[in-house]
């Protein structure tokens, strides 16, 4: 464990007002989930899961034919699709834009991916202003941060330190009402959408057959950011296309439910090129950036690759028992919990951060919740076996398998098994905390020792 | 930029050829389920209700607007229902503009925006907006309170059937939008709130 994971993890632990916020917000988010897809609110949760999973292979599967498709379609209706390897090409694109256009000021709407490559500081480098606009993002921009979960950016924060925030950023007075914070937030940004000369937004879905573009959200600023400037430009991974318009019913049924609790988030936009002759409004330019940024070195794997299935609905955070105790910021990339202990080691390498894949119970929470059915734990596994291959913890191995040949021999000679077990409980637990164990034991508290061993329990009977 | 080379990695990584056909993909799954008009409407006006916005079935549109707009500023859409009901034509609703600037200031400035949809969705109560000459986007987006009033025989069951009579709706639009409830966050502190970007005021007229 890289002493960083280990540190950020352990001040997440120890800060008893955090642990309440996690707790509680990812607690709410699981229960609504629950109400929303069990039983009789949608009876049939199973086959919608299992269609989406079919639908996500068939897509992976034949990845470059579905790309091929959507790029057509959006050229038909008078977009432009623009395939980048990594995030030097996505500012250069988005620079090289902003100066033929004159551009300056850039709205945002929430995208991990973009945070992924941090877009924000790369076109400010550059001397242009981009401005996160769903609130969480906005709160997160200001305090320099990013995002803690994949659905509630800012589900760290209390509506003090929010207060704090503006105060200093905004140069505004106290305001610990969540209202009028919010008010405060809509009034600044509203300025910065009339103004804005470009839009930048995620993608939650790439339509192939109809070259659209669908983001879903709940604030209505992505709907702003896609139809207030005159140019749209949609970043998004490889991974998000889906063969037809038809198979949103599928998804969508499934995404909002299982991110939120929502039947479906408040705002669906489905959205193909730039506006059409005799339509009022509008963007003029409309661009979808597909980004691979390490997305491809997934493919090989067959069984790995799933973990490109991912719609990004946080459902495996709220339901971690890991994540719900070191938090969002613990992780050592811009995907946290779950699915984001399977996506860095693959899109680092696992030299990244070894001790991530371990960082699990294997409790088998996250494949349950899971919409698209990605075998998360099965993956996990497998990076554990990268791990091991690889050379980053080789040195630890050394003992570690030392420990297990002991642990084997003295269980295949069960009469030294009982005597060891005689001598260690005469003995006790080492009372420091000190030594080869010592990490492991930091954190835990053992058991009381019995008296007697189960067999000399049952000889007793 | 680099299209071939991307291309060409998700190729070799999948172990395909360039322009190899593919398999079918599964069939789309749609399932519509029978739900009378009267019902739909119901479902309609109640999961408005349940996500705090305010949803009537009225004979008398034109009242209700009427109404719900007294003293306030209002931009209307082209859409030839609303004609039909008599709303363009009130005191203090502006109505038939198709310059998009013009449009722009005037739903900056306004207090409500009214529109019609294009289709309802009973069992999500859902608002299907398709932009045209007849919708703009910003009517339904920029003033903090929209009205939408919506003929019933537009209330389709769900998603599955408005996917089965538009299964590419491109086709006939750039943009389409699916309203479930006036816009809201609950960033901060999980606690909910209405309003922040669109509109914190939503009502649907059924008639």
């Amino acid at each position: 464990m890289s002493t960083e994971f280990a540190r950020k993890s352990h001040e997440t632990l120890v800060d008893a007002k955090l642990q309440l916020a996690i707790y509680t917000a990812t607690g709410r988010l699981k229960e609504k989930r629950i109400d929303a897809v069990c039983g009789d609110a949608l009876p049939d949760y199973q086959e919608l899961r299992a269609q989406a999973n079919a639908l996500k292979k068939h897509t992976i599967d034949n990845l470059d034919h579905y790309l091929e498709e959507f790029e057509r379609n959006v050229e038909t209706h008078g977009g432009k699709v623009v395939y980048c390897k990594d995030g030097t090409e996505v500012s250069d694109f988005v620079l090289s834009l902003a100066k033929e256009r004159g551009s300056h000021l850039i709205v945002k709407s929430k995208s991990m991916t973009t945070e992924e490559v941090d877009l924000n500081e790369r076109l400010e480098h550059h001397g242009l202003e981009s401005v996160e606009t769903d609130l969480g993002e906005y709160i997160l921009q200001l305090a320099h941060q990013r995002p803690y979960h994949i659905v509630a950016p800012a589900l760290h924060m209390t509506r003090y330190q929010v207060a704090d925030l503006f105060e200093r950023e905004l140069r505004v007075p106290q305001e610990i009402v969540i209202e009028k914070q919010t008010a405060l937030a809509r009034a600044v940004l509203r300025q910065k959408f009339l103004a804005a000369d470009i839009g930048i937004s995620g993608a939650n879905f790439l339509v192939a057959d109809s070259g659209a573009v669908v983001i879903v959200e709940n604030e209505g600023n992505a709907r702003l950011t896609t139809s207030a400037p005159k140019i749209h430009i949609a970043v998004a991974g490889i991974e998000k296309v889906i063969p037809r318009a038809q198979d949103l019913a599928t998804f969508l049924k499934l995404l909002a439910r299982s991110a939120t609790g929502q039947l479906l988030s408040v705002y669906t936009s489905f959205l193909s090129g730039p506006r059409r002759a005799g339509e009022i409004d509008g963007p003029d330019e409309f661009y979808v950036v597909l980004l691979d940024n390490g997305r491809t070195r997934l493919l090989p794997d067959k069984n790995k690759r799933q973990s490109l299935y991912c719609i990004r609905c946080g459902a495996c955070l709220n339901t971690c028992p890991v994540y719900r105790k070191i938090g969002g910021h613990s992780f050592p990339w811009v995907y946290s919990g779950p699915i984001g202990a399977i996506l860095t080691p693959q899109f680092m390498g696992v030299q990244h951060e070894p001790a991530l894949p371990f960082a699990s119970s294997l409790c088998g929470a996250c494949g349950e919740v899971c919409p698209v059915k990605i075998d998360i734990p099965k993956i996990l596994l497998e990076l554990r076996s990268d791990v091991k291959k690889s050379d980053a913890r080789e040195g630890r191995n050394r003992l570690e398998k030392l420990g297990f040949r002991a642990f084997a021999w003295l269980m295949t000679h069960p009469r030294l098994f009982e005597m060891a077990g005689r001598i260690g409980r005469s003995m006790g637990w080492p009372a420091s905390k000190q030594g080869p164990l010592g990490a492991w034991l930091s954190e835990r508290d053992l058991p009381p020792l019995p008296a007697h061993s189960f067999r000399e329990l049952w000889r007793r009977r | 930029m680099s299209r071939d080379n991307v291309l060409h990695k998700i190729r070799t990584a999948l172990g395909r050829g360039a322009g190899q056909a593919v398999p079918d993909p599964p069939a789309a799954r749609i399932r519509i389920p029978q739900v009378s008009m009267d019902a739909r409407v119901a479902s309609m006006l109640e999961r408005v209700r349940a996500l705090a916005g305010e949803a009537v079935a009225t004979a008398d549109a034109r009242g209700f607007v009427t109404a719900a707009i007294a003293g306030k500023t209002a931009v209307a859409s082209n859409a030839p229902f609303l004609a039909e009901c008599g709303i363009t034509g009130l005191a203090g609703v502006r109505s038939g503009v198709t310059d998009r600037e013009q449009l722009r200031e005037l739903c900056a400035a306004a207090d409500v925006g009214i529109t019609s949809a294009d289709y309802a969705l009973a069992d999500t109560g859902t608002l299907v907006m398709l932009a045209s000459p007849q919708e703009a986007r910003m009517i339904s987006l920029l003033p903090p309170a929209h009205i939408a009033v919506v003929p019933r025989a537009r209330i389709l069951t769900g998603l599955d059937e408005l996917f089965s009579l538009l299964p590419r709706p491109a086709e006939s639009t750039s943009s389409m939008v699916l309203i479930t409830g006036p816009s809201r966050t609950a960033d901060i502190e999980q606690i909910l709130v209405r309003g922040v970007h669109g509109p914190g005021v939503l009502s649907v007229v059924v008639v």
